[in-house]
């Protein structure tokens, strides 16, 4: 199984991504530069963090254009499995792999510190193997705070898209919770195939213990458990 | 070939929230201005293009836009060309 991690101009997570892959050993990891036309033998995708072509125009806006996204439209709709965390999932979005679109956080600040998040659906190919259902990763990021017409809003919750809202420590969704003003607490949703996950939180800064912790560890486990349990 | 400029205004829709837009007008109500009702924020791009006619420039600059300059989720925009 392999991972390919999408580096963008400007992401500065993609070797964060490499690492949590290296280090818990769930696969082989290799870089996609974005300049490729192709996602050559990755089983999965990941886009990571960062300020892709430096968050010009909006987050995402360019990257989507770049040739690496082409191949990784293409592969998503085949239903190959695609992440992505926080500058990925607003290149999702503005792809139009995923719904909605990301504003600035409410308080126009970069907002860096570890949240919890509830996990709504635990059948996804995402969260399959989440044991808990609130999970404590950090966020980074300025624009966050995700945004979806009533109609849209609507859909994600009928089809069980959502798939985290943070929550606080007891895994209630309030007001206080919500770090960047997302709508209804949204930090991740999932297409309507259920192979393309977007994120703000970062799975992969809490994959080891040492960082505080491994709960990110869970997705990574889930996207490995969901190929081998639809292989199987 | 005649040579246009494009004036391209992208503005968030009605009913999106606009952090920035709502933090200047409170900057503004701090510096004592009143009557201040409504403040909000939105994106000026200046294209200079090249075209057959008019029609032409501002087909091509609404292409621009729809496709890169707004995001249509949550943003309008509006297209005024000058020769």
């Amino acid at each position: 199984m392999k991972f390919g991690v999408v580096v963008f101009p400007g992401s500065n997570c993609d070797y964060d991504a490499y690492h949590a892959i290296k280090t818990t050993g769930l696969g082989d990891v290799a870089y996609l530069w974005h300049q490729e036309h192709s996602v050559n033998d990755c089983d999965v995708v990941i886009l990571p963090g960062g300020f892709s072509y430096g968050d010009y125009l909006r987050s995402g806006a360019i990257a989507r254009f770049s040739p690496i996204m082409q191949a990784v439209i293409k592969f998503a709709k085949k239903g190959g499995t695609v992440i992505g965390i926080c500058n990925g999932f607003q290149i999702l979005l503005e792809a139009g792999l995923l719904p909605g679109a990301m504003r600035k956080n409410v308080n126009l600040r970069f907002v860096c510190k570890d949240v919890y998040l509830k996990v709504l659906n635990h059948d996804s190919r995402f969260t399959r193997n989440c044991d808990k259902s609130i999970l404590r990763v950090p966020i980074a990021h300025a624009e966050g705070n995700y945004f979806a017409d009533a109609e849209t809003l609507a859909e994600l919750y009928e089809t069980n898209r959502i798939v985290f809202k943070y929550c606080d420590k007891d895994g209630t969704i309030t007001n206080s919770a919500n770090p960047n003003g997302a709508l209804d607490n949204i930090a991740g949703i999932i297409n309507k195939e259920g192979n393309v996950l977007g994120m703000m939180p970062h799975p992969e800064r809490a994959c080891e213990l040492v960082l505080g912790s491994s709960d990110g560890r869970d997705v990574f486990e889930s996207i490995v458990g969901s190929m081998n349990y639809e292989k199987a | 070939m005649p040579k246009y400029k494009a004036i391209i205004e992208v503005k968030f829709k009605p009913g999106v929230l606009d952090p920035q837009g709502e933090t200047i007008k409170n900057a503004l109500l701090n510096l004592n201005y009143s009557g201040i009702n409504s403040v909000s924020t939105g994106k000026l791009f200046k294209v200079e293009l090249e075209a057959k006619t008019i029609k032409e420039a501002k087909a091509t600059a609404e292409s621009i836009a729809d496709k890169l300059l707004a995001n249509t989720v949550i943003e309008n925009f509006t297209v005024e060309i000058e020769k």
